[in-house]
């Protein structure tokens, strides 16, 4: 099965391609085949690790074992025969406080998205989201399946600190936040649930093809 | 057992790195010049990934507890156990109640110091390195503190009496070379293309300084403006340590060992690996100069580090079997 045209694939380093499946905006079944080519991938000659994206996938390999051009060629091949894997994920139900001091950005939301502080937190634990992928920084997960009528660009000034358990808001993406961490990302609340705890059998939470729904356990001004 | 008497956070414990997790959003951070820990742990026979001390701040003062024997490799700084003084690239023993001093560097950046037997520390995720982002890793998740006491793996090590050096040839011009620019290869990377011909251009035919926001996640740099010849949305993807991103600033920022595993900025090219070690050696206010390679370069230039790396490996020097210099 085939998704648009072929991807775009890079060289990152002499180690490393990028492939880019990215059409205009993130698309949930190019994720699933992201997701597959990325298992199939593990399985090729001299490659050492694959970690996908949003519609991407990086794959590093050996440059001394195989090179480039044969890795490019069996990533385009794996691309157009392979079927996307469909999620068979774990649910999440997260807990979230939204607004108050742990979610100082919420007020400015509803005003961004012209809904009520009530309405905009309805939208936001209504739908279910997806873990599309896990990367930046251990255990963070890129959440797709934001209500388009939330989307919010991010801050042009990072902030140095967003604490653990924060949940944000970066354009069409939702997150949380796994440890306390520099992020441009907007703060609307704060959960207990820990995404990352390194004393853990596994140390991750989320898994790629999970889904997510957030509960309301309150909301502060 | 060692114990630190002066240090700053950025120094940190680091093997080779914790390669295999990046789908988990782990860097595979490590040594930022892992060939000089590589090399340091071969002069003490330790195998090359055991762990010892990345050296970033100075003065760096730790006292040994017990009879051991230590390896300092990296930059070039003055060395001197008690009141004896020693060359970098050095190894020798070191008794109890004696204290290592590592000054400033002349040249270069970063100092290694490895331990016989390594520094006894449990493996998180299958290396000792320390990943202060994710607080795990090397002593607790982060760097090292006044009084931290750390415990050596018991080891025999039969340096000469003298102790041994090793000297690398590129490692000498490189010190030599302390007012010109650095020059690093690149690869271009996705977006190359997407920049103005005068950016492309601007990009490997002027310097960039680093700056002062430069530390093992990456390092800022400044130069000229780079333009996008049209504004790029990207979605966040995976990246390696050196790739060469380009915020909206137009300053480029380049990626190393503790990176976050995903960006979303464009990016203009990678510094390829076997060149990452002379960016670690790279002060604040050095200047940079990008030289585009071909990836055959690229691969060869890595292949002769590789071959020289186990070269040093298949020799034993660590064992007394080269002579000291």
């Amino acid at each position: 099965m085939t998704i648009g045209p072929a991807p775009r694939i890079s060289l990152a380093g002499s180690g490393a391609l990028l492939l880019d499946g990215a059409q205009a905006r993130f698309d949930d079944t190019t994720q699933e085949l992201v997701w597959a080519v990325a298992e199939a991938a593990r399985g090729l000659d001299g490659v050492r690790e694959t970690a996908p994206g949003m519609n991407n996938l990086l794959v590093l390999f050996d440059p001394l074992v195989t090179d480039a051009s044969s890795v490019g060629e069996q990533l385009q091949s794996l691309w157009a025969g392979t079927d996307p894997q469909m999620a068979a994920g774990t649910l999440h139900r997260i807990p979230v406080h939204y607004g108050g001091a742990c979610g100082e950005d919420l007020a400015g939301w509803a005003a961004h998205c012209a809904l009520s502080l009530e309405e905009t937190v309805n939208r936001h634990a209504a739908a279910t989201y997806s873990v599309a992928a896990i990367g930046a920084m251990p255990g963070f997960p890129y959440l797709s399946g934001l209500d388009p009528r939330l989307n919010w660009p991010r801050r042009k000034n990072p902030r140095l600190k967003v604490a653990e358990g924060a949940v944000i808001i970066g354009g069409a993406q939702a997150g949380i936040m796994p440890m306390t961490a520099p992020s441009g990302w907007h703060i609307i609340g704060h959960t207990d649930v820990r995404l990352f705890d390194i004393q853990a059998q596994s140390p991750v939470l989320l898994r790629p093809g999970d889904t997510i729904q957030f509960e309301i356990a309150g909301i502060e001004q | 057992m060692i114990e630190i008497l002066s240090t700053g956070l950025p120094n940190t414990v680091q093997d080779l790195g914790r390669p295999g997790y990046l789908a988990l959003g782990i860097s595979h951070g490590g040594a930022m010049d892992s060939q000089a820990l590589a090399i340091a742990n071969f002069m003490l026979g330790n195998d090359r990934s055991a762990a010892g001390l990345e050296i970033a701040l100075y003065p760096f003062r730790l006292k040994a507890h017990v009879d051991t024997a230590l390896a300092i490799t990296g930059a070039d700084c003055p060395i001197s156990i008690d009141d004896r003084r020693y060359p970098p690239w050095w190894a020798t023993t070191i008794r109890a109640g004696e204290t290592l001093l590592v000054e400033a560097p002349r040249a270069g950046a970063r100092s290694y110091i490895a331990f016989a037997g390594g520094l006894d520390l449990p493996s998180v995720m299958g290396s000792r390195a320390t990943d202060a982002k994710g607080g795990f890793g090397g002593l607790a998740g982060r760097g090292l503190a006044r009084g931290d006491q750390l415990q050596l793996n018991s080891a025999v090590c039969p340096l000469p009496s003298a102790g041994l050096g090793v000297a690398l040839e590129e490692r000498q011009a490189a010190s030599n070379a302390n007012f010109s620019p650095i020059e690093l290869r690149v690869l271009p990377a996705a977006e190359f293309d997407a920049f103005t011909a005068q950016a492309q251009a601007a990009f490997t035919s002027s310097d960039w300084k680093i700056t002062s926001e430069a530390n093992r996640m990456g390092y800022r740099l400044s130069g000229e403006t780079l333009s996008l010849a049209s504004p790029l949305e990207l979605l966040s993807h995976g990246i390696v340590p050196g790739t060469i991103q380009v915020p909206p600033s137009g300053q480029p920022i380049v990626q190393l060992a503790d990176a976050n595993t995903c960006g979303g900025y464009p990016k203009i090219a990678t510094v390829i690996e076997a060149d990452l070690w002379r960016l670690a050696q790279a002060p604040v206010g050095a200047r940079l100069r990008f030289v585009p390679v071909s990836i055959e370069v690229a691969t060869q230039a890595l292949r002769i580090a590789r071959q020289q790396l186990d070269a040093l490996a298949a020799r034993n020097i660590g064992l007394g079997g080269l002579r000291p210099r």
